[in-house]
């Protein structure tokens, strides 16, 4: 929301979202310095909740360099020391969103050193798959890689964006899927109920984006609408849009209702 | 359950506008100059998955259109991603 104007807020409000979560993502730009991201961390973690609580909405965030900014470990690290102090604020929820971009060596050393810290401090996790021709690849990798995390509870963990293509790798090794729904690109409504359909609902959830770019903030209750043309049940749509999100969230210490 | 008639009636006109569109810019591509586009190729490439009778066409294109490679670059060239593997130096362009 941090790249959103205050009327998003109240769309968001008018549609009925009570709660919303946001990662710690790019920016639209990369950031020269840490000190940069010590701002956007106080971004999130001080000014978002309040420009939320004023439209009667909840604020939570996830924590870390995001991996489009993590190709340098040495800057990377360098931001990493700054979470931990973070986490004491009561509306972080764990680390992410983490994950990889380009697939390359540097963003899964720094991705494997996120997880260290969710796991040192008992976290959820959010993690990113790569866009487009990269999300295969991205997700295999990423797959690979948490397998070698004996300690990882895989119910705390969701892997986010995924489509027809990833969805039934992640759902099969226990971990939650997220259907990122945008207006351009990833999952469309319709696409999102289709895997609905066919993979069952019992650990994914929709989400919608409010980035830089081309964007739907009211994504969410717009597949709820398709939902309903599609004559899923009310308890059903429910079950998608609320309450498979509050028991993923739920694993957070900082989360509430 | 929708049956397939309620179905269509809530998605044929959705699907067959993005199908003209696909077709006009396959017509587009092949109206203007230049060296053929390796996206270009992939879209066509994906085409005949549209006709198989199998329960995952939108995976296979997804699958199609993925890179398979499994070697790790060292550091991104770049950030971005462009909604088909690049092919190796002499393909398409």
């Amino acid at each position: 929301m941090v790249s959103r104007t205050t009327d998003d807020y109240q769309k968001l409000a008018i549609a009925g979202c009570e709660i919303l979560c946001e990662p710690a993502f790019w920016a639209g730009f990369d950031r020269s310095s840490a000190q940069g991201f010590y701002d956007y961390f106080r971004q999130l973690t001080e000014y978002e909740p309040k420009r939320a609580e004023k439209f009667g909405i909840k604020h939570y965030c996830w924590l870390c360099i995001n991996p489009k900014e993590a190709d340098d470990p040495v800057f990377a690290r360098e931001v990493m020391s700054l979470i931990p102090d973070f986490l004491q604020r009561n509306t972080v929820l764990g680390i992410g969103e983490i994950g990889l971009n380009k697939n390359t060596r540097n963003e899964l050393t720094i991705f494997e050193e996120h997880v260290q810290i969710a796991l040192q401090y008992d976290l959820p996790i959010l993690i990113h798959t790569p866009h487009l021709e990269d999300k295969k690849k991205g997700t295999k990798l990423i797959l690979d890689a948490l397998a070698n995390f004996s300690s990882l509870q895989r119910e705390k963990v969701i892997i986010d964006h995924v489509e027809e293509h990833t969805a039934a790798m992640v759902l099969d090794q226990g971990y939650w899927a997220g259907m990122t729904l945008y207006p351009e690109s990833k999952c469309t409504p319709n696409r999102a109920i289709d895997m609905l359909e066919t993979l069952g609902s019992d650990r994914l959830w929709l989400n919608s984006a409010c980035d830089w770019g081309v964007s739907d903030p009211l994504a969410v209750p717009k597949c709820a609408l398709e939902m309903k043309k599609r004559e899923h049940s009310a308890a059903f749509i429910e079950q998608v849009c609320y309450h498979n999100p509050a028991r993923f969230l739920s694993q957070s210490k900082n989360f509430s209702l | 359950m929708p049956d397939k008639k309620k179905i269509a009636d809530l998605h044929f006109m959705d699907a067959r506008c993005k199908l003209i569109d696909l077709a006009a810019f396959f017509d587009r591509m092949d109206r203007h100059e230049g060296n053929p586009d390796y996206r270009d190729v992939a879209l066509r490439k994906a085409v005949p998955l549209l006709l198989e009778n199998r329960p995952d066409r939108a995976k296979a294109i997804l699958d199609l259109l993925s890179d398979e490679s499994a070697e790790l670059l060292e550091s991104a060239p770049y950030q971005g991603a462009f909604g088909a593997p690049m092919p190796a130096k002499g393909g398409a362009q």
